[in-house]
């Protein structure tokens, strides 16, 4: 019967989402390219790439853990995404130290 | 007996976990491929600065901001031909996925324009007319056509498989309930199956269940309800939806570092 318990937790590993709540997290994610695009227009100088930089990082961020149910996954999911995280910065980082001081 | 419909083993059992487990670390391969790129955008971008921002003037943004939407949209449809699933709506789901392919093939269509007319006006790699510009310039068309290409071939791939799971959504058989020698047979051993109805009167008793008998199957009329759900059922639709929403990040970067950027 244990067994009968786990079967049953692993057919339902989260209640469903509703319909609506997707519809919102598109929305978001509709307002968030508007803003890219606006503020794209503003010439904000070196600081430009930083403002389209954080808005992609909010709108990936709302895909992964809304439309990939990232929020809903074991915490290995979790620690993951954060290992690519700080690989990709490491490589990033490091080159920049190799080619800022040619 | 109800209680333990979900208890017995399937012979072809499937790992759920596992396979979401497989897929995020091929999607992890992926944001890894995408990235090599994006260091080198950034490295040559901080050299070329005003290079990259004369060569981005070039591309389309309305037809960079209309592609965009396609995809954020698709990424809607795919979510929700998932949920539909979990609801037990194959008509809905399947019309979510159909529209999902479509934005897939809407995105192609446009970025075929879009390159078209680059080609035509001599913006290709190696183009005569690309390699009497700066050197920057070269530098920023040569990244923007490996690294939209790349990703447009995910979006080819993607429409494919997606047309795959249309289609095996659409034969998706009749939910089966197996009751499997070794795996709960036995206590049914000896006895017989029989169908009851409300009053208590037997409608129909079978064969005796002897050791000879090796599986009972139950097959029930109608896709997944709600209630009888198994996202097992449905692991290659979750996968491939967690493929083309890694498709749209990678685009969600793509747009602002190649059309916004003037």
């Amino acid at each position: 019967m244990s067994h009968d318990v786990s079967h049953e937790h692993e057919a339902h590993a989260h209640e469903p989402v509703g319909y609506g709540s997707y519809i919102l997290t598109w929305l978001a994610l509709l307002v968030l390219t508007a803003m890219t695009v606006t503020a794209a227009g503003m010439h904000f100088g070196s600081l430009s790439v930083l403002v389209a930089l954080a808005i992609a990082m909010v709108k990936a961020s709302i895909v992964l853990f809304l439309f990939m149910h990232l929020k809903y996954e074991d915490r290995i999911f979790h620690r993951l995404l954060m290992i690519v995280i700080a690989a990709m910065v490491i490589f990033i980082g490091l080159t920049f130290t190799d080619t800022l001081f040619r | 007996m109800s209680s333990q419909s979900h208890s017995i083993a399937l012979p072809n059992h499937k790992d759920y976990q596992g396979s979401k487990f497989a897929i995020w670390l091929f999607l992890i391969t992926e944001v890894i491929l995408f990235g090599g790129m994006f260091v080198l955008y950034s490295v040559y971008r901080s050299e070329y600065a005003t290079d990259f921002h004369h060569a981005a003037e070039e591309l389309n943004t309305l037809l960079g901001t209309i592609n965009t939407l396609i995809l954020l949209t698709s990424s809607l449809t795919m979510a929700l031909a998932i949920a539909a699933t979990h609801h037990g709506n194959r008509k809905l789901s399947l019309t979510m996925l159909a529209v999902t392919v479509l934005c897939g093939v809407a995105f192609l269509v446009i970025k075929y324009f879009e390159w078209g007319a680059k080609i035509h006006h001599g913006i290709y790699p190696g183009s005569e007319f690309l390699l009497a510009h700066p050197k920057g310039e070269i530098l920023f068309f040569g990244l923007y056509f490996t690294m939209a290409g790349v990703h447009g071939i995910h979006v080819l791939v993607g429409v494919v498989l997606l047309t795959v799971m249309f289609l095996r959504v659409a034969n998706q058989p009749n939910g089966k309930v197996s009751f499997v020698a070794g795996h709960g047979l036995g206590q049914a051993e000896g006895g017989r199956i029989a169908i009851v109805d409300k009053d208590g009167k037997t409608l129909w008793t079978g064969e005796e269940i002897d050791t000879s008998i090796q599986r009972i199957d139950i097959s029930t009329r109608y896709w997944p309800v709600k209630e009888r759900f198994r996202v097992i059922d449905f692991n290659l639709l979750e996968n491939s939806g967690l493929y083309w929403h890694i498709v749209d990040i990678v685009w969600i970067f793509l747009f602002p570092l190649f059309y916004l950027i003037t």
